[in-house]
């Protein structure tokens, strides 16, 4: 092994460390969680707040699907905060007051998300609060099942499982592979109290933990992983309700998720370096000495398998041309000895990769498990990992130079 | 389990699981190194076997000495070589001993073709390629290794040794001064006169005219081309 082999080592070591980590937890046995609220018990007021922002093809349902919550309905309140829409979003909001009582509406000059969220806080004397982003709808027994993790007072926030609404095409597909992953990892980051974003879809908090700690803020665009960083700095606890589905509308496009994981991730890391305090500070727990490393370092270690990925791209670009130059093109592609074993890497950073790779197709089934009921192998597998690995190189290093030159990431 | 044990025992997983890829790695590029050696010592022992066989017939007809068909096993062995040193997952000190073994071996079935020339009139097609490894000496090497592929591909009746200039091997030193190959790369030996410089395929049928007269010819040798 040479010197320039031990970063690849290092980030394949790092990488695994994290799959084996997460599957250990996943195998210990769990603790047996609080069943849903028991018939005849006092329900506690849950006002739901829904910001949004010309949002007019999306309101109605989003509205229709909190109607349809198996709750009481004098016990919910579902608060539309309009963000200064340009659309038709006010005419629908209104027609919806007109219809359901419990459905209010309240408008502000635009201020971004956080504003609108905190209005909505701010509005209601509700015992819990959740926000519910407009383009998501959720499952009618959500409320039911996450609200009985609060029975712990310790506890803040309830965060849900989140599935993809209907993908359409392609790069929603993949997608959805990706989110039946979140499952999987949300739900034993759960376990281990080490949730360090609370989704915008159907997170519910405690409504009067923000007297103490405060309200969500701007935060580089990504106030969801703040306030539950700021959560784990209090010593809260973030439980995740791993049945409670909420349905969201993910990008359609590769340019809007490109936008909108550049978004993410440079969040991550300037929000990172807000909290870095927090790193390996024992009293937080395993959000400080496990979540807030392993995500830092996997961002380094992509942005590094992807610089050595593009240079020894090049190089075989290069070599390539420089053969066509000088004996024209070679018709014949494939490798000459395609079939004999001496050819194939047998390099440890080889097994280990293949290893990787593997335990990465074992946590997808397991999440499609969670997600769908089936651990049967899709093509969409398969479309996820060649797919992200051509597109998320892109986001990373955009990620990366925007938080290095401080530049703001758009929302849209 | 408690937390700073499940870091631990974590740690000892990972770490078991590294120790046992390194080690199937470690034996695989064992067997691989071995495969090559196999190899020499058969190539070896055919090329004693031929020499003997020149020795035994020498008031025979050439008739009846069979041709070389060393020249495809050696090919098939220099790209083991090439592919081995490129990968870096055997040791560059058991690549070198296995290259050096290798190198001899060409220099023997060279020489071997030689002695039969000189009985049989077999006018073979040789080029003796010299090139480095060593960074910034050898800027076209890969170039002419294309170019080198391209003409044995296009001309069987072709026979290519190469040699790593900077081997320590005194058979090529020898071999070297010979020819008086200077040390600029890439050296290309054709005809018993040393050429260096980056040669393109049209600078090579300029120096051997006769490779486009043998293009159509079967049979015949070709080594592998390296940088």
């Amino acid at each position: 092994m040479n010197y320039s082999d031990v970063p690849t080592y290092f980030f394949l070591f790092v990488g695994l460390y994290f799959q084996i980590f997460l599957l250990v937890t996943f195998f210990e046995k769990e603790e047996e969680k609080y069943p849903e609220l028991p018939k005849g018990l006092a329900y506690p007021r849950v006002a739901i707040t829904v910001p949004c922002f010309n949002e007019e093809k999306t309101l109605t349902k989003t509205v229709l699907s909190l109607r349809a919550l198996d709750y009481p309905k004098e016990k919910l309140e579902i608060l539309i905060i309009d963000d200064g829409s340009t659309d038709n979003t006010y005419a629908v909001a209104q027609e919806l007051v007109r219809t359901y009582p419990e459905v209010k509406f309240i408008h502000q000059k635009n201020g971004g998300k956080h504003t609108a969220v905190n209005l909505g806080i701010t509005s209601t004397t509700a015992d819990f609060v959740a926000c519910l982003d407009a383009d998501s709808e959720v499952a009618p027994n959500a409320l039911k099942i996450m609200l009985p993790l609060f029975a712990d007072p310790k506890v803040a926030a309830v965060t849900p499982a989140i599935r993809v609404q209907n993908p359409e095409n392609l790069i929603q597909t993949v997608q959805r592979t990706e989110y039946n992953i979140g499952i999987f990892t949300k739900r034993i980051f759960g376990r281990l109290n080490a949730i360090h974003v609370t989704p915008g879809p159907f997170s519910v908090f405690r409504r009067e933990i923000f007297s103490t700690i405060g309200l969500f803020k701007k935060a580089h665009n990504t106030e969801d992983m703040e306030i539950a960083l700021r959560i784990q700095s209090y010593g809260y606890t973030i439980e995740n309700c791993h049945k409670a589905y909420v349905y969201t509308v993910t990008p359609p496009t590769i340019k809007r998720l490109h936008t909108q994981r550049v978004r993410w991730i440079a969040g991550f890391m300037k929000n990172a370096i807000d909290y870095r305090h927090l790193f390996f500070n024992k009293k937080i727990g395993h959000m400080a000495t496990f979540t807030l490393p392993f995500a830092t370092l996997s961002i380094l270690g992509s942005l590094y398998f992807i610089i050595s990925f593009l240079i020894r791209f090049g190089e075989r670009i290069y070599n390539s041309i420089e053969k066509m130059s000088v004996v024209g093109f070679d018709f014949n592609i494939l490798p000459r000895h395609i079939f004999d074993w001496f050819f194939l890497d047998t390099a440890t950073s080889s097994f280990i990769g293949m290893l990787i790779i593997t335990i990465t197709i074992a946590i997808i089934c397991i999440g499609k498990y969670f997600a769908e009921g089936t651990m049967k192998p899709s093509r969409d597998m398969l479309y996820f990992l060649v797919v992200y690995g051509v597109i998320a190189p892109f986001w990373f290093s955009k990620a990366l130079y925007n938080t290095a030159l401080s530049r703001k990431t758009p929302w849209r | 389990m408690t937390s700073y044990r499940k870091y631990i025992f974590v740690f000892l997983i990972t770490f078991a699981i590294f120790a046992t890829a390194f080690s199937v790695s470690t034996h695989l590029s064992n067997k691989k190194a071995a495969s090559i050696k196999n190899t020499e010592d058969k190539i070896s022992t055919d090329i004693l076997s031929l020499e003997t066989q020149f020795e035994l017939l020498q008031e025979a007809s050439c008739k009846n000495l069979k041709g070389s068909t060393l020249s495809e096993e050696l090919d098939f062995l220099g790209e083991k070589l090439d592919y081995a040193e490129s990968q870096k997952e055997m040791s560059s000190e058991s690549v070198m001993v296995l290259k050096k073994y290798y190198s001899i071996l060409q220099i023997k079935d060279y020489l071997l073709m030689k002695k039969v020339d000189q009985k049989c009139d077999t006018n073979p097609i040789v080029i003796l390629y010299f090139y480095s490894n060593r960074a910034d000496t050898c800027n076209d090497c890969t170039k002419q290794g294309y170019v080198l592929t391209e003409l044995r591909k296009n001309n069987p009746g072709l026979r290519i040794y190469s040699f790593d200039y900077d081997l320590e091997l005194s058979a090529i030193k020898t071999l070297i001064s010979i020819y008086g190959v200077p040390h600029e790369f890439p050296a290309l030996v054709a005809n018993e006169k040393a050429y260096t410089g980056f040669k393109s395929i049209e600078d090579i049928e300029k120096i051997l005219p006769e490779l486009t007269r043998t293009k159509s010819t079967a049979t015949a040798s070709s080594t592998p081309l390296k940088k």
